[in-house]
């Protein structure tokens, strides 16, 4: 019987058979379709990668505001242009390692302070110029500038200085940091001519694609580069068109319209996997749903409260609910297991008793208005609904108050004492704990101040030896947990779906959604 | 004619007064909305400084009737300004996404508009019988239910499971050719058809019956016309007045309410253009999109105005 499904096999893949008939001849030897279907992909994924053709993408988050200057990106589909045409210094390998890109290689000083990052030989810029360590520097440099509104300031801030040296960048930062190779290969630090000061917005630059039509907000279309030195980029042409309602998408990908979506909504996701020629990827990555009290305000400044509410929430009950199963419940910390060195900490469960008892310590026995809206994150004001319920086993008398989503970022988020928000990761802890939990950070939506905490986060830094650094993560983490203004009741997981009309789909990636944005260009039309 | 003449001036006068009225509204509805540009264009990354610098940068500084007012100045030069966002030459994007609105809003109206007239003058030739509730039951129903709901039932069933059509628009490109441009607005017009018939075939069907219980229609008949003649050569040219008011509001809602019908379908036209620059506060696309939607409502019904006086002798013939 295997000699006959290898035959079979053989004649899909040579086109001499649809895959729907090979499904039914599989079943006629006894085979069920599902595993027919398992066959049949890894049958082709063992053939490779296929040259040439077109795949089209339906993504959400574009929108007609948008810019092609790398340092305004800040949605999804902003990204995947970004990946088209642009390449950053490094890139996260898919089990979270860190490699050179248009670095080929890098190192540091001992201590973690200077780090020189070399140019691959031969790179050409995608008009023909030869990608030179001026170039990064200048890219570091425009980033950076007095009056810079990039998305990657955060990161570029701790640089204090940035030369070339031949083919050596020399970068020195102003305290050790151990995770610059991480943080340098931010989507927003692709390598332009000239760093993009001439032109920012001229989509220039050593990736795989060349964008050849730009319709901001609609649609997007790229051409393979014929000179990328890489191995990226297997179709000839890729088209990006923007579908930001979720029915809409899911229909697009059915009838064939588009090869590829993001954001399959999780409450429809399991009749999306249904049909045969679909597939759905689930990854779990770092984005997480959050509750945030600010630390220094009445009554959340007093930590029994935050405590009794960390206990008054069911969060299992939240990702069944909310999630529909896509996703894996949080434990009061922006970190889980997709960011190199994780610990696990002890798991906060659902306990009225102690969340009772935590309340009335506090001596605070008024109510507590939680505000929420439909944008902070999908099923929030049914979340919300969800934790009221759960608080009131408790005893604990909790308010929703809903807002408009129009405005809830500049009036409510990071102003009111207590939200719902949501929260994409970071790809280190170190970025994630320096963005929204260092007192001094811009974003510290919790207001949380502990000196213990900020002094682990910086020694953690500059600490090169991994087991060290690791304890000191999971310390920062127990902080967190015990004395946050943070409740994360749940990770929230990447669903997209693709046809089977390509191939090439590799499971767990680390980093984001679409093999973190590779997708495109590593998968192939079948 | 010259009464006409003079109405025709006095509306478009009045036209204008009101244009300059509602970019006074859109301007302070702007205003009123929480947040500005600069706080949504840098969104969870804006730092103080930030902040600053780049209202500094749009002139947000600027007093609010200073900055209408070179705003104003710059519309009557027929200079409508740039994208405080994306910093795109407002006029040149508009009018392509206009175009389309267009495109889209004339085919629905070029199948809805006869077929509500014709249904209606069926439903009044079959009045109180089986066809007459049947017209009236199903365009009732049609728009009795909200729009994206439809949409949304027809993307599944034709798009997807009959897969006669294609459940998106976004086949429909500036380089298509017009066969592949219709396939791709089929689904939305059929959607806006739904939506618009009911209200333009009641108001035709109520305006004849009205006209029916004259005495020269009661003559006609006594003539020996077929009924469906009497309906087409007598009652429907005196039933035009009311007929064309509400085709006529129908067609502005065909251009400026298809707000949602774009969005569902990926269509892009205005509405997608306008939704995406409200959220960003961004004020001069905003007043200009308004400026056009508002001269499209003015100018329909100054059309419908003036379609009922020449129709009706009476009024373009004063005493």
């Amino acid at each position: 019987m295997n000699n006959h499904m290898d035959y079979l096999k053989q004649r899909v893949l040579a086109g001499l058979m649809s895959r729907r008939e090979f499904i039914g001849r599989a079943g006629a030897l006894g085979v069920s379709a599902a595993f027919a279907n398992t066959m049949l992909s890894h049958a082709v994924h063992a053939a490779g990668p296929k040259k040439g053709g077109t795949i089209r993408m339906g993504f959400q988050g574009g929108s007609t505001t948008d810019s092609l200057d790398p340092a305004l990106a800040t949605n999804q589909v902003a990204l995947m242009v970004i990946r088209m045409w642009g390449e950053g210094l490094t890139e996260l390998g898919d089990d979270g390692s860190i490699r050179g890109k248009v670095a080929e290689s890098f190192s540091s000083s001992p201590d973690a302070r200077v780090w020189t990052f070399r140019v691959r030989q031969g790179l050409t810029f995608s008009n023909g110029q030869p990608v030179t360590a001026e170039d990064v520097v200048a890219t570091i440099d425009r980033h950076a500038g007095e009056d810079t509104k990039s998305g990657a300031l955060g990161i570029i801030r701790g640089i204090k200085s940035a030369k070339a040296d031949g083919r050596d960048v020399i970068i020195e930062l102003e305290t050790p940091n151990a995770d610059l190779p991480y943080l340098i290969g931010d989507y927003h630090l692709a390598i332009q001519p000239n760093g993009g000061k001439d032109a920012p917005d001229a989509a220039i630059g050593t990736g795989p694609y060349i964008l050849k039509e730009v319709e901001m907000g609609v649609r997007f279309v790229a051409e393979k580069n014929p000179n990328y030195w890489g191995d990226l980029g297997h179709a000839q042409t890729l088209e990006l068109l923007v579908i930001n309602d979720n029915t809409a998408r899911v229909a697009a990908l059915q009838s064939g319209q588009v090869d590829m979506i993001d954001r399959v909504p999780p409450r429809t996701a399991g009749l999306v996997a249904r049909a045969p020629n679909i597939n759905v990827h689930k990854t779990s990555g770092p984005g997480h749903y959050v509750f945030i009290m600010h630390c220094d305000t009445a009554p959340f400044d007093n930590n029994d409260v935050r405590l009794a509410l960390k206990y008054g929430i069911n969060r299992q009950e939240m990702v069944d609910k909310i999630l529909f199963g896509y996703g894996s419940v949080g434990n009061d910390t922006p970190i889980n297991a997709s960011y190199p060195m994780y610990s696990e900490l002890p798991q906060r469960e659902y306990d009225p008793e102690k969340a009772a008892f935590h309340m009335k310590k506090s001596g605070y026995d008024g109510p507590i208005v939680l505000r929420t809206s439909d944008n902070s994150f999908p099923g929030a004001p049914d979340a919300s609904a969800l934790f009221q319920q759960s608080c009131a086993g408790a005893g604990i008398n909790l308010e929703v108050k809903r807002e408009p989503n129009d405005g809830y970022w500049s009036e409510v988020w990071n102003k009111q004492p207590f939200c719902t928000s949501y929260w994409g990761g970071r790809p280190v802890q170190d970025q994630m704990y320096s963005t929204a939990y260092l007192s001094s950070a811009d974003w510290n939506d919790t207001r949380f101040k502990s000196e213990q905490f900020d002094q682990l986060l910086i020694a953690a830094r500059a600490e090169l030896d991994q087991g060290k650094r690791k304890q000191m993560y999971a310390d920062m983490g127990t902080i967190l947990h015990n004395e946050g203004g943070l409740i994360c009741p749940m990770f929230n997981d990447f669903i997209d779906a693709s046809s089977d009309r390509l191939a090439g789909w590799v499971e767990g990636v680390n980093g984001f959604a679409l093999m973190n944005s590779y997708a495109p260009l590593r998968m192939w039309v079948a | 004619m010259a009464p006409i003449l003079k109405l025709i001036a006095q509306r478009v006068a009045l036209g204008l007064l009101l244009l300059f009225m509602v970019s006074v509204l859109i301007f302070i509805g702007t205003l009123i909305l929480p947040g500005d540009v600069a706080q949504s264009i840098l969104g969870q990354s804006a730092t103080p400084e930030a902040l600053a610098n780049l209202r500094r940068d749009l002139g947000l500084n600027d007093p609010p009737v200073q900055r209408y007012f070179a705003w104003l100045g710059g519309v009557l030069q027929g200079d409508l300004g740039t994208a405080l966002t994306s910093g795109q030459d407002i006029a040149s994007v508009m009018w392509a996404r206009l175009g389309n609105t267009l495109f889209l809003a004339f085919w629905a109206a070029a199948i809805s508009v006869p077929l509500a007239i014709f249904l209606g003058l069926l439903a009044v030739r079959y009045r109180d019988r089986w066809p007459d509730k049947l017209i009236s039951g199903v365009t009732l129903a049609s728009i009795s239910v909200p729009e994206f709901l439809i949409a949304y039932v027809l993307m599944f069933f034709i798009g997807v499971k009959l897969r006669w059509l294609n459940p998106t628009a976004i086949g429909f490109r500036p380089d298509a050719d017009v066969f592949t441009k219709l396939e791709a607005i089929a689904l939305p017009v059929a959607v806006l058809t739904l939506v618009v018939l009911a209200h333009m075939m009641r108001m035709t069907r109520a305006a004849i019956l009205n006209v029916m219980q004259s005495a020269y229609i009661e003559t006609a008949e006594l003539k020996g016309l077929t009924l469906f003649s009497v309906i087409w050569r007598h009652a429907f040219p005196n039933s035009i007045a009311p007929v064309v008011n509400v085709v006529m509001l129908n067609l502005a809602y065909l251009v400026v309410g298809v707000v949602v019908i774009e969005v569902v379908f990926v269509y892009p036209g205005m509405g997608q253009y306008l939704v995406d620059h409200v959220s960003k506060r961004d004020v001069p696309v905003v007043q200009a999109c308004g400026l056009v939607f508002a001269a499209v409502y003015i100018g329909l019904n100054l059309i419908a105005d003036i379609v009922s006086i020449v129709s009706n002798p009476r009024l373009r013939h004063p005493k």
